[in-house]
């Protein structure tokens, strides 16, 4: 055997016949690149059997800590049922790409027909796309959509002034380019202060966004007043939110929502070390504004329901440079493994779901509370998943302490930690409670 | 080969959807939240386990994929993606919380240094991150990289140059981060037009974007002279990656004067993009342009990984550090085919790309090509050409693009199909030209669905199974 690619599978004869075939000497003489520029193909990275390559990966990965994580802050996990990781790893599936014949890739067009669907059930808008990078590129392109759509009305977003980095960082850098200017509203309690936003509120704004749950896991209770306030002054109102809050929270179109932005990964995906997929919905008449992919449904020549990407006059590879983004490959397959775990839910298991969110927050909070030199929640609302914990020792010291223990919990200011609990790590929350007595 | 796909169809469709199957509906109450914070009910489809892996086994037939057949998409790059990589990334350890303290991911933080740091011996980079999730996205980063260079000189340029054979996304991206595009015609040998490029630069331009063989499979062989033009107009030089399979271990962009660039790692380092992602787009920039790329970086001392933001950093341009997942198979990629397998991997797939377009009974008006050449299909509709070609059991090349080429068929078959199997894509490509007209207006007819109507669905647009019409 040759030493070469083990995915390519030309035998040396083969290579001989087909160079003879095409007139070459050798595969050298293929490449027609100046002396001057020529590498001599020495990186320095050595080859490996799989099982060699395998056993590397495997002991790096083993220096990550085993810890339970009661982590979240935008990103979130829920046990992943085996017929997501099953089915979504057939290579069918896998291993395509890009629906640009649509006739041979039905299956996929209708898996994120699927997912759209999915999105407007829970969304209660129209029109969702099949996938954007992440929650925080998907706020920056709601930002970019308000400034197509609301042009004449004005150019500054409004965002609170507790928003994940993340976030804050992807919208600026998103609408650098443009004429928008963000700003930041106060919360109150942990939610949108609606008083202050509405001294705020202009005919200059272009974009409202909030966000149910808020980063610190708050339940809003005025989205409905927030959502007129945006409308008075032409704004758009843009809802951040996640695929299981979706199943139990108000919905957003009942609220006004004009586009909803956020996390659909929390489904369909392990902990992912921030990899996400962000969902996009919005209302009919923005539908030639909408970044991203559509699938729609239409006819084949046989009379039958067929699904194609569609309204693709929007996309980069035809728009250029008055495309409404430049998202090319996006999350499909990530789209793909959601919208599995959403059906293996059904609507009584991602409700049931969601209900433990609360629940399990509460609780988890209530006995907290219990402890000396701890109050939960901080904040007098009501919370999905996580919640805001006040410790009169430093947050630090003790986050550090319950990492020793095992556990990893957010810092989030010098005598504030955060807690999320999900059914992965509910059954471990005696152990966290029992930590946090220890470390106190 | 003859050829079916599979095809579960009834009535008037193929797989019933989901809320076909049963549309279950559950009413919210018992709920411990008020009623006026929580939805009324929610409506979706409610079916069993061996339901649902009927459903998706049937769906995923009714798939094309690169362990189908011949997937020949110009520019795409749809190698086989190896088996191994994904159980590497379903280790549990990989599968952590990106909060998490620098201490306890030392596992996570080691791998995407390395990462980083293969990727700029691979590209003759200095620094690079692996934030962006996908080439556009890295091209976006890139740009605002130039930005960032530019404004911290109180240099204000207005301008990206970008030739008009290049892809939509250059065009889309350089324009998002609030640059004047400058688009710039092909020469007459399907390379830069060297005049034009004069014509087009000026303390205007903050970068030329280009790939390098282009899009077209053709080497920029003024490289050199261009990334000087570039340069002494005080501009910046981007490479897009999207073609680098074509140079692996033959040619890097840094030593080219490529002052940023970003890796398609989707392509060129085989990790899964089923259905049209997840990829990631990681940048790599020369040691000027390190200060400002996105936080945070990861930084080694003495065997201890850390986070670390820089103060000119950009910022951020995904929520976290990007798609990990992706990143971790496209290391477990290059860690398996090191030096030789890289640079053979090239070899195969520029050997593939001239032993096809040799078999073919079409016109290939640029040469010599690497990687992907742009056949044309002359007095024929390239769009109909491809339908008919799916009947012969292959994926065709991407279509109609580049626009300079007339009725383009670009064809990258890459490295990981044998003599027989080029053979089997050749026929299917000589064969559908030879077909009648008739034949090519109705293909496909071998495929799971017949000839789609997209007239039709663009202009009565049905996105949703709540707003199809037949309901
Ligand atoms: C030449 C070229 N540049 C850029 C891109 C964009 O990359 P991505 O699809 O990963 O965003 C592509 C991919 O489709 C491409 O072919």
């Amino acid at each position: 055997m040759t030493r070469g690619s083990p995915y390519a599978p030309h035998t040396e004869a083969e290579t001989a016949a087909m160079l003879d075939a095409v007139g070459a000497a050798d595969e050298e003489s293929l490449f027609d690149i100046p002396e001057d520029v020529r590498f001599d193909g020495e990186f320095g990275l050595e080859e490996r059997s799989e099982r060699d390559a395998t056993t590397l990966l495997s002991s790096t990965l083993a220096k990550n800590k085993k810890l339970t994580e009661f982590l979240g802050r935008g990103h979130h996990s829920h046990y992943v049922p085996s017929l997501v990781n099953d089915l979504s790893r057939r290579s069918e599936f896998l291993t395509s790409y890009t629906q640009y014949q649509p006739e041979i890739t039905q299956g996929f067009l209708q898996v994120l027909f699927e997912y759209q669907s999915m999105l407007v059930e829970l969304t209660g808008l129209p029109v969702a796309n099949c996938s954007m990078y992440d929650a925080a590129t998907a706020l920056a392109e709601a930002a970019r959509l308000s400034n197509r759509v609301r042009q004449a009305s004005g150019h500054r977003i409004l965002v609170p002034e507790i928003l994940h980095d993340g976030k804050r960082s992807v919208l600026d850098n998103y609408v650098a380019g443009t004429d928008l200017t963000v700003e930041t509203y106060p919360m109150d309690d942990g939610n949108v202060d609606v008083d202050a936003l509405s001294d705020l509120a202009d005919d200059e704004v272009s974009m409202v966004y909030a966000e149910n749950p808020t980063v610190r896991g708050t339940i809003e209770e005025r989205l409905t007043e927030i959502g007129e306030l945006a409308d008075e002054v032409d704004a758009l109102f843009c809802l951040g939110t996640d695929i299981v809050a979706l199943g139990l929270l108000q919905e957003p179109a009942s609220v006004g929502a004009d586009v909803v932005v956020g996390e659909a990964g929390a489904l369909g995906m392990p902990n992912a070390y921030g990899m996400g997929l962000g969902l996009f919905a919005t209302r009919e008449e923005f539908l030639r504004q909408v970044p991203g992919r559509l699938v729609g449904a239409s006819e084949d020549a046989g009379g039958k329901r067929a699904y194609t990407l569609t309204l693709q006059t929007r996309e980069q590879h035809i728009r250029k440079e008055r495309a409404t983004s430049n998202i090319c490959t996006n999350q499909a397959w990530v789209a793909l493994r959601t919208a599995m775990h959403v059906a293996y839910l059904g609507p009584d298991g991602l409700v049931d779901l969601a209900k433990q969110c609360v629940t399990d927050a509460e609780s988890l909070a209530a006995e907290l509370s219990e402890l000396r030199g701890v109050r939960a929640p901080v904040h007098d609302r009501h919370h999905f998943r996580e919640f805001v914990v006040h410790t009169d020792q430093p947050a630090k010291a003790i986050a550090s302490d319950l990492e020793s223990e095992g556990f990893a919990v957010h810092v989030v200011s010098e005598h504030k930690l955060q807690v999320c609990v999900s059914d992965l790590n509910a059954p471990k929350v005696d152990q966290l409670v029992a930590a946090f007595e220890e470390v106190l | 080969m003859d050829f079916d796909q599979a095809r579960y169809a009834r009535d008037d469709r193929y797989e019933p959807l989901l809320s076909e199957k049963n549309a279950a509906r559950e009413e919210i109450d018992d709920s411990p939240l008020p009623d006026e914070l929580t939805r009324d009910a929610v409506e979706l489809p409610g079916l069993s386990e061996p339901e649902l892996a009927r459903h998706y086994t049937r769906l995923s037939q009714m798939n094309w994929s690169v362990e189908s057949g011949p997937y020949p998409l110009g520019s795409c790059t749809m190698k086989y993606n190896p088996s191994f990589t994904e159980d590497v990334a379903a280790d549990p350890n990989a599968a952590i919380h990106p909060d998490r303290s620098p201490r306890t991911s030392q596992g996570t933080l080691e791998l995407l240094y390395e990462l980083q740091d293969y990727l700029a011996r691979i590209g003759g980079m200095d620094a690079v991150t692996l934030q962006p999730p996908a080439g556009a996205a890295g091209e976006f980063t890139g740009i605002l990289v130039a930005k960032a260079y530019h404004e911290s000189n109180g240099d204000d340029r207005s301008e990206v140059v970008i030739p008009a054979s290049a892809h939509g996304t250059n065009f889309a991206s350089a324009a998002m981060a609030g640059y004047d595009v400058v688009e710039l015609p092909s020469g007459d040998d399907g390379r830069v037009d060297m005049e034009a490029l004069d014509a087009a630069l000026s303390e205007d331009t903050a970068a030329l974007m280009l790939t390098n063989p282009n899009t077209v499979g053709l080497f920029e062989r003024d490289i050199v002279e261009i990334a000087e033009m570039v340069h002494d107009v005080g501009g910046l030089l981007y490479y897009d990656g999207a073609n680098l399979n074509a140079l692996l271990g033959r040619g890097r962009p840094g030593d080219m004067g490529f002052d940023i660039m970003h890796y398609n790692v989707h392509k060129t380092f085989a990790t899964p993009h089923g259905g049209g992602g997840p990829g990631a787009g990681p940048v790599g920039v020369v040691s000027e342009l390190e200060p400002f790329l996105p936080n945070p970086r990861v930084r080694e001392k003495g065997g201890n990984y850390r986070l670390e933001d820089a103060e000119d950093s950009i910022g951020k341009v995904h929520g976290y550090t990007g798609n990990w997942f992706v990143l971790v198979k496209a290391y477990a990629y290059i860690a398996r085919l090191g030096d030789a397998g890289l640079s053979d991997a090239s070899a195969k797939a520029v050997l593939n790309a001239n032993y096809l377009a040799e078999q073919l009974d079409y016109e290939v008006p640029y040469e010599p090509f690497h990687h992907e050449f742009a056949a044309t299909a002359g007095d024929r509709d390239a769009a109909d050409v491809a339908k008919r070609m799916l009947d012969y059991g292959v994926h065709p090349p991407t279509t109609k693009w580049p626009e300079f080429v007339p009725e383009a068929m670009l064809t990258e078959p890459t490295e990981i199909e044998n003599r027989d199997s080029l053979d089997d894509l050749a026929h299917a490509f000589n064969a559908a030209m030879a077909d009648s007209d008739e034949e090519l207006e109705n293909a496909p007819s071998r495929t799971t669905a017949r000839r789609i109507d997209q007239v039709g669905a663009a202009r009565d647009p049905q996105l949703s199974w709540q707003a199809l019409d037949d309901e």
